[in-house]
């Protein structure tokens, strides 16, 4: 009688290439802006940025479940909060990292507020609580109300070094966040967020911390988000509030990871990529531009609903990076 | 009158039901029977359209009602009275009565008729379906049916929740249904003995297949428990004996 | 401050009116659509091209476009909104923000980005007031909107329970499968909920263009007030959509008497906070349940 053993395995082959093409591939873009011209640095620069959003939110959303229409709350945070470091007299670069931290750290009171809600009223709640926070942050006279404020402390710098250093630190977030939800969703803690999504009431019957899950998945994406705003404050060099607070970034964001695949690793880096053409090559457009786009959406809804990766997936039959466990069976060499 | 072929349904991974052929013809009362689990809901949710995911044909009166809305299949005229009745418990019985008489079928069950079949419902018709008792929902449920004017109807386990009295008063009201000769009903029961006693014929399901299927007068005790409960027969010539 | 509070009354007239139609929608199909505002918003713009251009009178231009949008709504749930059902709760998300997209920027594409209001063809309606006691000042226009829409919610209500329509809606509502169990095709009965939904917007639209301006990118603005008078109210009822937009209307007024920054804020925090008493024990209760059990019967 053969006995059967399983061998646990966390990495496919693909997996493995993927990874290390992936490391390759990012050592050529840290090195990049050495030879490409500024345009393309600062083109880049937005590309990072919208990766990371997207990502985040699909960690967010897609696997948590946790529907969240208000990011942009920490996408204007962090840029306000950096401004307002600047003003009391810290380093720009520190302010700009050190906003997002503190907007990370803002997302932990509201989460337990908002985590007690559910589906359309979760959404909806962010989406005010986005509206409060601009509101709020309005009220600081550093901001001029509509006016909006720049962040003029960068200029100190010269605009090589500024956009360089911009750059990089856009690299680094995006590939950090892409390192960190890989980890993430492989781990205890995103096992445990996809069972939160799917029945929660299982989940807690097998004994998942849902709210301890709910709320380290909503911070973490509350500071990735909170990162993404600091690096465009960056580039952009100008706060305005209504566009910062703007609830057209979860559109942003609702659109790339739906486009690119919900549910996956590799669909918001394409639906990313996606948008990052299309805003490149159409914005000059303007409205009918972004009309187009709300069009490409209710399209995306109708027929391809799993997204450009899921189409990609069923014809490969597979993902490039592994979500999940293998397991392998092996028959002992005991048997004839 | 009702004819099904070949039904599979599955349950999300569960095969719940598998290969389940039966027919029910004017006037005649088949009797389901089988233990929790045994797919027996599935099945009637399948036929009534509810459980999308289903293959297998249905024809009632020689229409192929196989991929129709549920709404579809009534107005081709099958009805059920589903598990748990399903009532709309902010509506007055009265509306509850009225809604599928307004969108089922013309004929003979009208409120009136329906309320003289169950005079129980008549002093609560303005009340609201959510503040009644088992037995009074349960006749609700049956009225609401009855008010589509179907050629065949499903009653899936009608009497659970329910007193032994009301048990009692709804066979009693289901009893004028099958004498009128009309309709084929469909009872789906949990006791073996109503189910055998009320029904002209009997199928049994365990584990999404039926295991025995026939005359309810011509079922012996045995040949039902063993069915129902997966068993093999020891001698079926020894139980043929004792018939 | 008891001007304030009349004002907030009866600009709760005007949220009840777009709160209705989003809570008909959500009851009925179970869908939220987050592009109901900029949908009232377009039917605004429609009514004033068709005065303004067309030299229609104002009640004819809205009487016209009743039907229009209702067709549209139908079209909308027939080939849209029924389509996304299927994919949870972020398909719908996308295809109404997509379609507020495209109504936004379609409405600035064709009409400009200029603020437009029905207020200059409606001769001194706009401004024109009662005076009352204590040199309290309420405007006409505001109390016949008021008074509109509880004509409105009264109809609703007349179609709800004394109809047959009326009655197919309550049942998809409360059970959409029992209710195809009963032989109602829920999904006619849900394309014509959303057409309702839809001239509902016309006449919210209609009441946002007299009352004030109206600028291609307000619909979302007016989404979320309608739902918070909804959630206020207590999703599911119909005479919460008005008792939740008095509330709101109140509180944003009282707002904006401070200052004209917290009109936004204190409606937002009155949300915020109903949803948060709700939670911690009160159940599902939300205004009209209250009200509801004080009566002792449905409303």
């Amino acid at each position: 009688m053969s006995v059967s053993r399983f061998q646990y395995e966390r990495w496919t082959p693909a997996g493995l290439r993927t990874v290390w093409t992936a490391a390759v591939v990012l050592a050529a873009l840290a090195a990049a802006p050495i030879v490409l011209p500024a345009t393309a640095v600062e083109k880049l620069t937005t590309l990072w940025i919208y990766v990371l959003l997207a990502v985040v939110w699909n960690l967010l959303a897609g696997f948590a479940g946790l529907v969240s229409v208000g990011q942009q709350a920490f996408f204007g945070l962090s840029a306000y909060l950096t401004l307002r470091l600047v003003e009391w007299g810290l380093n720009p670069w520190l302010a700009l990292v050190g906003a997002a931290f503190i907007a990370g750290a803002i997302a932990i009171p509201i989460s337990f507020y908002a985590l007690k809600l559910k589906g359309g009223e979760f959404a909806i709640a962010t989406w005010v609580i986005a509206e409060v926070v601009r509101i709020c942050v309005m009220f600081d006279p550093l901001v001029q109300g509509d006016t909006g404020n720049s962040l003029i402390a960068l200029n100190a710098y010269a605009p090589d070094l500024r956009r360089e250093v911009t750059y990089w630190l856009g690299l680094a977030a995006m590939a950090g966040f892409l390192v960190l939800t890989f980890r993430v969703l492989r781990s205890k803690i995103g096992s445990a967020a996809q069972a939160v999504r799917d029945d929660e009431e299982a989940a807690l019957s097998v004994g998942v911390s849902v709210m301890q899950t709910k709320r380290i998945i909503f911070v973490l994406a509350a500071f990735g988000t909170a990162l993404a705003g600091s690096i465009w404050l960056a580039s952009a060099i100008t706060f305005l509030p209504r566009t910062n607070f703007g609830v057209q970034w979860t559109v942003f964001m609702l659109f790339m990871v739906l486009v690119g695949g919900l549910r996956t690793f590799e669909g918001p880096i394409l639906g990313a990529l996606i948008f990052f053409v299309l805003q490149e090559t159409f914005s000059s457009y303007g409205v009918w531009y972004l009309f187009g786009l709300g069009f490409i959406a209710i399209l995306f809804a109708l027929a391809l609903p799993d997204g450009l990766w899921g189409l990609i997936r069923r014809k490969r039959g597979g993902d490039l990076l592994p979500m999940g466990t293998l397991l392998k069976q092996q028959a002992s060499g005991q048997d004839a | 009158m009702l004819e099904v072929k070949n039904i599979e349904a599955r349950h999300g991974l569960l095969q719940a039901v598998r290969g389940v052929s039966f027919s029910v013809r004017k006037g005649e009362v088949l009797g389901v029977i089988g233990a929790n689990g045994a797919g027996k809901t599935t099945l009637f949710r399948a036929i009534t359209g509810v459980h999308p995911d289903m293959t297998g044909s249905v024809t009632l009166n020689g229409q192929d009602i196989s991929t129709l809305r549920p709404a579809r299949r009534v107005a081709a005229g099958l009805a059920m009275v589903p598990e748990g009745r399903r009532l709309f418990p902010d509506m007055s019985v009265r509306e509850n009565l009225q809604v599928a008489g307004e969108h089922g079928r013309r004929g003979d069950w009208t409120l009136a008729t329906v309320l003289d079949a169950l005079p129980a419902l008549k002093p609560i018709l303005k009340s609201l379906a959510g503040n009644l008792s088992g037995g009074q929902r349960q006749a609700v449920a049956i009225g609401r049916a009855l008010m589509t004017n179907p050629n065949v109807v499903i009653m899936d386990e009608v009497s659970l929740g329910l007193s032994p009295i009301a048990i009692e008063g709804l066979y009693e009201s289901l009893g004028q249904l099958k004498a009128s000769g009309k309709t084929g009903i469909v009872v789906v029961e949990q006791d073996l003995r109503r189910a055998t006693a009320f029904s002209d014929r009997i199928i049994c399901l365990l584990e999404g297949a039926i295991t025995l299927e026939g005359a309810s007068g011509e079922l012996s005790h045995d040949d039902i428990t063993s069915a129902y409960f997966g068993l093999k027969a020891e001698s079926h010539e020894g139980s043929a004996a004792h018939a | 401050m008891l001007d304030a509070i009349i004002q907030g009354v009866l600009l709760g007239g005007y949220y009840a009116i777009l709160a209705a139609g989003l809570s008909l929608m959500l009851g009925v199909t179970r869908f939220l659509n987050l592009a109901h505002g900029d949908l009232a918003v377009l039917a605004a713009y429609l009514v004033i091209y068709l005065v303004a251009t067309w030299h229609l009178p104002i009640v004819w231009a809205i009487v016209l476009m009743l039907p229009v949008m209702g067709l549209l709504g139908w079209a909308l749930q027939a080939f849209l909104f029924a389509r996304t059902m299927k994919g949870g709760f972020l398909l719908p998300l996308l295809t109404t923000f997509g379609l507020g997209a495209v109504i936004q920027n379609g409405i600035y594409g064709v009409f400009s980005s200029d603020v437009k209001s029905l207020g200059n063809f409606i001769g001194n309606l706009a401004w024109a007031s009662w005076k009352l006691p204590f040199h309290i000042s309420v405007g006409k226009l505001p109390v016949y909107i008021f008074v509109a829409a509880v004509v409105v919610l009264v109809s609703l209500q007349l179609l709800l329970s004394f109809t047959k329509l009326g009655r197919a809606m309550r049942a998809t509502t409360i059970d959409e499968e029992a209710a195809e169990l009963s032989g109602i095709d829920a999904r006619r009965i849900q394309r014509a909920t959303v057409a309702i939904a839809m001239v509902l917007a016309v006449l919210a639209g209609a009441a946002l263009a007299m009352r004030s301006l109206v600028n291609p990118y307000t619909g979302p603005t007016q989404l979320i007030f309608a739902f918070e008078a909804v959630v206020i109210g207590g999703i599911g009822s119909l005479w919460g959509t008005l008792a939740g937009g008095i509330v709101l209307g109140i509180a944003q007024s009282l707002g904006a008497k401070i200052s004209p920054q917290l009109f936004q804020l204190f409606g937002h925090i009155v949300f915020l906070a109903v949803l948060w008493w709700r939670l911690k024990g009160a159940g599902s209760l939300g205004l009209a349940n209250f009200l509801r059990s004080l009566k002792g019967g449905r409303a």
